[in-house]
């Protein structure tokens, strides 16, 4: 084993550490908080690397090599009897190792990217410490070898996403987007607490590869899949629904999607970071993760496991759900939030359908090309001094033209431009392996409209942010009459090096990334099996994958044709005037802007049963149990009172009577004691006299 | 009436002349004086009964009266040397003033 599978734990620690020490610095010392953070993430990067390097020189022959350490954390019960030891570990294999590298890279790239952006703000240092805090739970949670460890980290970052979204506390919306967050991720949460315990119950331990006692490896797997629970559901596939709904709640799959735009009232380095490319996508790993678990079924069925069903149409579903929301979307964020969704639902559908290679291609590339969107995103709302409106900006592409020039990269790879970037490959592999689906072909359709709605929004969030003219920026500046009309949306300016600088190196993965998973040499999908895999060219022009990439270009070129003839070509110099689809169909346009009224329905059946629930149990606190509570402390008051009476009247005055008693007796005595010396001769005169009396009686007796 | 019983009634007389004396007066040195006479009653008892007892020859008698004397005339000197500090220190001898000891 190497020397790095040891020391593994020191990737999160750097960080972790980082964090404690940023912590403890006061608000003014920005710069060392920075450094701070940054100097351990550039060695953690350095660390992944070297990670990634043990694990590329341990090709496997047919299944991936897991290097790992385990230890024993604590025991609880008697070990001779019920009780049972806590193993934590970690694990170095393909997986891991990618994630490690892309995490700390695409972290590394952000943090930097933050000083720019959050230059102004005052409170830099609280911001590096979480950042940092965050990095180190997202990469214990790659590296964990059990799923507490992972679900610890998992609670971890979602702590930090929750500090982070609200970190402009101050703000009512940013503090109710962070509860929401953390609230809504917590029902996911709850899920897979009971799907750990249900699975640690089964098979007596939570690592994932334990030398063949694993809760993943076959011995395990075997024994849960011959057990039924109800309705003959095999026990793996209940705990592997259990844990799938943690992956829901924590990528924004429907239907609890709904916190994870709303988390774009974080600063955008965050949602860059968190709510893009890392955290979000840790529903995805998870998934990814237990994979084994999930397709575990009987030999004697052959048919797909029923978890793979449920992620894969939870997947399709999502996809499309989220990208027709993201079509109608004003804001830029909230578009790029709404992508992210989608693009999570196209992870969980290439899970679901072509397993853990599929999916995982498309988590890496689209960490880097979303991150890119939103880093430009941030760059944009920063070169626009905080409008996040697009309908209020215009003709950036001259003021801006590095962040133009990245975004194009990003939108172009999100949107699967054919050949040149790394989306079109990624997702390429999706549509292929939702195409060869067995059970349904729907989900291969749902697949392919997303991939349109995806071109079409990403190409009119581009007409309108950097195309056209030059729109005003606020209606009562326009109005405000004097003055000619400003050009641009403020002072527009392009974005310091430092921010401008991370766009580049996130163009450049965006685009060269794509080419270590095409179907011509698909290294990436063979290093994630344990496969070794071979440039094979000839597979590229086979007619199947040569079909559905013309498909899918297809596909995507008419999104993009259709989003610039509706957008592109128009010159609006107005502010505010209806978006085209909304003079189309104002009825569809409304409720896609309206996100199909999840929220409202939310509100109007959980929220507001929640809140029944609550008044209900509050009216049963203030009436029946505090009616019940003041009886018994009235019933107290007046045993108290009886009490006092007793001691009063009974204790007290027999005390004191007895007290006084012997107080005048001993009075009395004392008298005798006159210290006259002549009473006490008295007394023995009179004692002799009585005495010799007695004796003279005596005598004649 | 013997001579026994006539030295017996003198010594008597003499001892309730004694007592008299201690218990009634207020005077400390007047009851000083009570109690030697009570004490010369009580030697004089003494004497009488040896001298017309059965052993009249063995002067057991006279010695012990002699140092029962001597035993007296210290406790006497004592008795004066503490009266004559009490009155040093309350300025009196009225023995009715003097009961710092009483309960």
């Amino acid at each position: 084993m190497d020397w790095i599978v040891h020391k593994l734990w020191l990737i999160p620690a750097l960080p972790l550490l980082a964090a404690g020490l940023s912590a403890l610095l006061r608000q003014r010392q920005r710069r060392l908080a920075a450094s701070l953070a940054i100097g351990a993430m550039v060695l953690a990067l350095g660390l992944s690397c070297m990670a990634f390097a043990s694990a590329l020189q341990h090709p496997g022959h047919g299944a991936p090599v897991r290097q790992g350490v385990n230890f024993f954390w604590f025991q609880y019960g008697d070990p001779q009897a019920s009780g049972a030891a806590v193993w934590l570990g970690w694990v170095l294999d393909p997986l891991s190792a990618i994630m490690l590298v892309m995490l700390s890279l695409v972290g590394l790239l952000i943090f930097i990217y933050s000083i720019g952006y959050m230059a102004e703000d005052e409170n830099l240092t609280r911001f590096f410490c979480f950042l940092s805090l965050f990095a180190a739970g997202m990469l214990g949670l790659v590296i964990a070898n059990s799923l507490l460890l992972l679900f610890i980290c998992w609670e971890l970052v979602g702590l930090t996403s929750y500090l982070l979204i609200g970190f402009w506390y101050h703000k009512p919306s940013a503090a109710a987007a962070a509860k929401k967050a953390f609230i809504t991720t917590r029902i996911g949460d709850l899920a897979l607490l009971l799907g750990m315990v249900w699975l640690y119950s089964q098979t007596g331990t939570l690592l994932f590869y334990d030398g063949g006692n694993g809760c993943l490896e076959t011995s395990a797997l075997a024994r849960l899949v011959t057990q039924t629970t109800v309705f003959g559901m095999a026990v793996s596939t209940g705990i592997s629904l259990l844990i799938f709904c943690g992956a829901i709640g924590k990528s924004g799959q429907v239907p609890l999607h709904v916190w994870l735009p709303d988390a774009m009232e974080g600063p955008t380095p965050v949602s860059a970071l968190i709510h893009a490319a890392t955290m979000v996508a840790a529903g995805v790993f998870l998934v990814a993760r237990v994979y084994p678990l999930m397709a575990a079924h009987p030999a004697s069925v052959a048919h797909v496991p029923g978890p793979l069903q449920v992620i894969t149409w939870v997947g399709a579903l999502t996809a499309v759900f989220a990208a027709s929301i993201a079509v109608a979307q004003m804001d830029i964020k909230r578009i790029l939030a709404y992508s992210t969704v989608s693009q999570l639902g196209f992870m969980m559908l290439g899970l679901g359908t072509g397993g853990v290679a599929v999916g995982m291609f498309h988590l890496i590339t689209h960490a880097f090309f979303k991150a890119l969107l939103f880093l430009g995103a941030g760059s944009v709302i920063h070169g626009c001094h905080e409008e996040q409106d697009i309908r209020r900006m215009g003709g950036l592409r001259l003021l801006m033209p590095v962040t133009f020039g990245t975004y194009a990269i990003g939108m172009l790879a999100l949107s699967g431009f054919p050949l040149v970037v790394s989306g079109f490959w990624s997702k390429d592999a999706i549509l292929h392996s939702a195409n060869g689906w067995s059970v349904s072909h729907w989900p291969f359709y749902l697949g392919a409209f997303g991939a349109l709605l995806t071109a079409f929004y990403m190409t009119r969030q581009v007409c309108y942010v950097f195309l056209g003219s030059a729109r005003s920026s606020r209606p009562e500046e326009a109005l405000s009459g004097s003055e000619p009309p400003q050009v641009g949306c403020y002072e527009v300016h392009e974005s310091p090096a430092v921010m401008t600088i991370p766009l580049i190196v996130l163009a450049a993965f965006a685009v060269l990334l794509g080419f270590v998973g095409t179907p011509a040499w698909p290294w990436l999908q063979g290093f994630l099996n344990g496969q070794p895999s071979a440039p094979a060219p000839n597979a590229l022009v086979e007619p199947e994958v040569l079909r559905l990439m013309a498909l899918s270009s297809v596909i995507v070129l008419s999104g993009v044709a259709l989003g610039w003839r509706l957008y592109g070509r128009r010159k609006r110099t107005e502010g505010i005037e209806p978006d085209v689809l909304e003079r189309i169909r104002p009825d569809i346009f409304a409720l896609l802007s309206r996100k199909y009224f999840v929220d409202e329905v939310y509100e109007a059946s959980v929220i507001h049963l929640n809140a029944w629930w609550a008044s209900a149990c509050d009216w049963l606190d203030s009436r029946v149990w505090a009616s019940v509570v003041l009886l018994a402390s009235y019933a107290v008051i007046a045993l108290s009172w009886l009490n006092r009476l007793l001691d009063e009247y009974v204790v007290n005055l027999g005390f004191d009577g007895g007290c006084r008693g012997l107080r005048e007796g001993g009075t009395c005595f004392s008298r005798l004691q006159s210290g006259r010396i002549q009473s006490y001769l008295r007394v023995i005169g009179v004692g002799l006299a009585v005495l010799v009396l007695l004796l003279m009686w005596g005598c004649h007796a | 009436m013997t001579q026994l019983t006539a030295y017996l009634l003198v010594s008597a007389l003499l001892f309730a002349i004694g007592l008299a004396g201690a218990l009634t007066r207020r005077n400390a040195i007047i009851v000083l004086v009570g109690i030697e006479l009570m004490l010369n009653a009580a030697n004089l008892n003494f004497i009488a009964f040896w001298r017309y007892g059965p052993h009249a020859y063995v002067l057991t008698g006279v010695m012990f009266v002699i140092f029962s004397i001597g035993v007296a005339a210290a406790e006497a000197a004592v008795g004066l040397a503490l009266i004559i500090s009490v009155y040093r220190h309350y300025r009196t001898t009225n023995l009715d003033q003097i009961d710092e000891l009483k309960g």
